[in-house]
């Protein structure tokens, strides 16, 4: 029992993966052009993740984008070259923001046409209702009464 | 034998919230008052019964019964006794029972707080909140069922996944099912208050205690998963945008819009129509964030209790519910009179400004949680949806929100005006700017929109004083002014502290764009300076407890040659499930945190490492603490419990 033990327990080493992300050896020299890595790692998907960027994810896939990025970069591509880059060979899949197209249209809007059309309702139901609420012949029974109540 | 107990309990819970609705829906039909006299009875006896049933569970995990099944695969006998005892919520059929015993609590705590509330609206409550329970108690004992034996019992259980053996899953799982589940009874309210066409200032009297209880839940909820997150997983980050967390976040954000037009209703009696439509909403949206968690339809890192063929029929309950509710509120609504006037600058306008706001900060998340989901299902196009898509969204719809609740607060009802408004927060509109002009300048390439954030969290935390300091200190001497600060009634502190609390969270999240790390790989006696600080690696050990053994990895922290403290990251492997997990180390200054988090280790001895400076990082979850305590302040307002003085009554009476 206690050799299973110490067994599972070697075994768990060998398979145990990078705890973390970015790690030293991917590091760039160049501090700025490393910044722009970082900030485009934030903005791309770990495909085999569930739901993590490859600059939080420490699967293998993750740490070969984040090679790939960093080599992009050192060919001289911009941000936007890089990430078509990607898009090309991975798909719309790898932006955690999707660009703005016909099929991410109601996506990037819905939010704002939301608001409009609550801001609408509310100006229109304000101009629903008079300013005013009396009629006129409820105006001129409160006139007579407030007058006649002053000449007693 | 106890487990057989809990199972005939559920049984007869199940029993017992069919009585629980049909008698007063019935009474309603008939008009037989009597009927109606059953359901506080039924609730409380429903609220017992599944309380004894959570409870017989807890003792088998205690007491880790392999026979139990459930216990047997989610539960080791070398736990330390308090994650044996948590262990009854990371999973699936337990979490779904804690789902249902704080659906009967809050039943019950209605049936007995409720005495005051009109006869009719608390029976007819309680049968929206008796058929809410008997649908999910019917969906655990014929789907889930957590009391199933098996023959043959194994010596030993397969242990609770690592990563939730920790003291934050003690707290965070039953804070937020408090907060939205809670949110079951403002929906049960809004239910009975359509169909007995209840729909008042009243109503609104009688809700808002219930809602404030749950949103308190939720808030302290959500901000501990966030703060767990943040120790846990070990890049510092604290909020990730998973569906699971927009599942949470999306009651929240409408249940906050309800208890400030619930305000409005109140006080007014205005918007009464849009505040029974947010109740409803609010705990659909709980209800859709159950169904996104329990089926595991959305990839997320959270999915470690779900089942797809649960699913179905929970997207069954959620389409029952929402559809039901909302045809409910589609046949009554257009009966509902109309409420108090106001002009656009008033209290209520801001109110109204806030729901907008907070309602389409709520769009946006659900758009962005579902949309991938939907596009998927309709064109086949895989996207994905990410956090950089929520920072870009719901920066637009937040900010004009929180510009606007310095605003709001000093605004009077019915009518109010601009001038006064811009004189009463002259102070706060300076200190903003000032702080604006100072950080712009003493930063070079700097962040852009951090110091607006941290000029937006001084205005708004200056703001929010400025009403109850005008209340206290215009006029009389300091002593009076203290005098009349103590004798504000509590719902005033109650709001100034919980915007205080959001301006504390604005100028937490800022500060994060100030954040500094290091990244290297480290043996001992290597050190790394950060922000003023030496981290320096002094020894490697080891260590072994009941069920894991850890390599711990020290380091030291000093400033300016003098020691302050020693942190110890680890990394933790579990005998059972043999997945490593990374402990993190955090040293506090302030309000500020070091963090250490550890990677890997390579053959030669060195362990990569990851430092981080964290200035003011704990505001993120200081601020919806102080939220939530101002939400406590003001259910302890003398005029929200009006049960207390009409008990009193009775008193003198005999």
């Amino acid at each position: 029992m206690k050799t299973k033990i110490i067994a599972a327990f070697m075994w768990s080493f060998i398979f145990t993966g990078p705890i973390f992300a970015v790690e030293p050896g991917e590091i760039m020299s160049d501090a700025a052009q490393e910044q722009r890595a970082r900030g485009l790692s934030l903005e791309l998907r770990c495909l085999v993740c569930q739901n993590q960027s490859i600059d939080d994810s420490n699967a293998d896939l993750a740490k070969d984008l984040r090679v790939l990025v960093r080599e992009r970069i050192l060919v001289g591509d911009s941000d936007e070259e890089v990430k078509s880059y990607l898009v090309a060979r991975y798909g719309e899949f790898v932006l955690l923001k999707p660009s703005f197209s016909s099929h991410t249209f109601l996506l990037w809007t819905l939010p704002f046409f939301g608001l409009l059309a609550g801001m609408a309702l509310a100006l229109r139901k304000r101009k629903a209702r008079p300013e005013n609420m009396l009629s006129e012949e409820e105006q001129r029974q409160l006139l007579a009464l407030t007058t006649t109540g002053d000449k007693k | 034998m106890i487990i057989e107990l809990g199972h005939f309990a559920l049984i007869l819970a199940f029993a017992v919230s069919i009585v629980q609705f049909a008698g007063p829906l019935f009474a309603v039909k008939t008009g037989d008052q009597r009927l109606f006299s059953i359901a506080p009875h039924a609730a409380i006896l429903q609220a017992m019964l599944v309380v004894g049933c959570f409870a017989a569970l807890v003792i088998a995990f205690a007491k880790s019964d392999f026979s139990v099944a459930l216990v047997y695969q989610h539960s080791h006998s070398l736990q330390p006794f308090i994650y044996k005892l948590t262990s009854v919520w990371g999973n699936h059929e337990g979490s779904m029972l804690l789902w249902v015993m704080v659906l009967s609590l809050f039943g019950g705590a209605v049936a007995i707080m409720g005495r005051d509330m009109p006869h009719d609206l608390r029976s007819v409550t309680l049968a929206f909140q008796g058929l809410i329970a008997a649908v999910f108690t019917g969906f655990i004992l014929f789907t889930s069922n957590p009391f199933l034996r098996q023959v043959n019992a194994p010596f030993e259980g397969k242990d609770l996944n690592p990563i939730l053996q920790d003291p934050g899953l003690a707290i965070h799982p039953p804070m937020l099912y408090l907060g939205y589940v809670g949110f079951s009874i403002c929906f049960s309210f809004a239910g009975a208050a359509l169909l007995l066409g209840r729909v008042d200032n009243m109503w609104a009297k009688f809700v808002r205690p219930w809602a404030l209880l749950a949103w308190i839940f939720l808030t302290l909820g959500i901000a501990m998963g966030s703060y767990w997150a943040y120790y846990i997983l070990g890049w510092g980050g604290w909020w990730f945008w998973d569906p699971v967390e927009n599942a949470s976040l999306m009651p929240w954000l409408a249940g906050t819009a309800f208890l400030h037009s619930a305000i409005v209703m109140e006080k007014r009696g205005a918007l009464k129509v849009w505040t029974v439509l947010l109740a409803i909403l609010t705990f659909s949206l709980s209800l859709m964030g159950t169904f996104i968690v329990r089926s595991g339809i959305l990839t997320s890192v959270h999915t470690f209790a779900s089942d797809p063929a649960r699913g179905v029929f929970i997207l069954g309950i959620l389409v029952l519910f929402v559809g039901g509710s909302l045809a409910l509120f589609a046949w009554r609504a257009p009966s509902l009179a109309h409420g108090g006037l106001f002009a656009p600058v008033s209290r209520e306008g801001a109110l109204v400004f806030n729901n907008l706001f907070l309602s389409a900060s709520c769009l946006a998340v659900l758009v962005g949680t579902l949309y991938p989901l939907l596009l998927e299902a309709i064109t086949g196009d895989k996207i994905s949806v990410g956090p950089p898509f929520f920072v870009a969204t719901m920066l637009p719809l937040t900010i004009p929100l929180a510009l606007a609740m310095p605003f709001g607060q000093n605004l009077a009802w019915k009518r109010g005006a601009f001038l006064g408004l811009f004189q009463r927060l002259a102070l706060a509109i300076f200190a903003a700017v000032f702080i604006m002009i100072i950080v712009f300048a003493t930063q070079q390439n700097g962040p852009v929109l951090a110091p607006i954030g941290l000029g937006l969290g001084l205005f708004l935390g200056v703001g929010s004083l400025v009403d109850v300091f005008n209340r206290s200190f215009r006029g009389g001497g300091i002593l009076l002014g203290f005098r009349r600060a103590f004798g504000l009634p509590l719902s005033a502190w109650g709001t100034t502290i919980a915007h205080f609390g959001v301006a504390l969270f604005i100028v937490g999240v800022s500060m994060t764009a100030y954040d500094e790390e290091k990244v290297a790989s480290m043996t001992i006696n290597d050190s790394i300076s950060l922000h003023g600080y030496r981290v320096t690696l002094t020894d490697f050990r080891n260590n072994s407890e009941a069920n894991y053994r850890e390599a711990i990895t020290k380091f030291d922290v000093s400033t300016g040659g003098v020691k302050v403290a020693v942190l110890e990251p680890s990394k933790r492997t579990y005998i059972m499930s043999r997945s490593p997990t990374s402990q993190t180390a955090r040293y506090t200054i302030g309000f500020s945190q070091i963090y250490v988090a550890l990677g890997d280790s390579d053959n030669f001895g060195a362990t990569s490492v990851r430092i981080y400076w964290k200035p003011f990082v704990l505001l993120i979850w200081l601020g919806p603490a102080a939220m939530a305590l101002g939400g406590l302040l003001s259910l302890l307002d003398r005029r929200l419990r009006i049960g207390v003085a009409k008990r009193a009554e009775r008193v003198v009476l005999q």
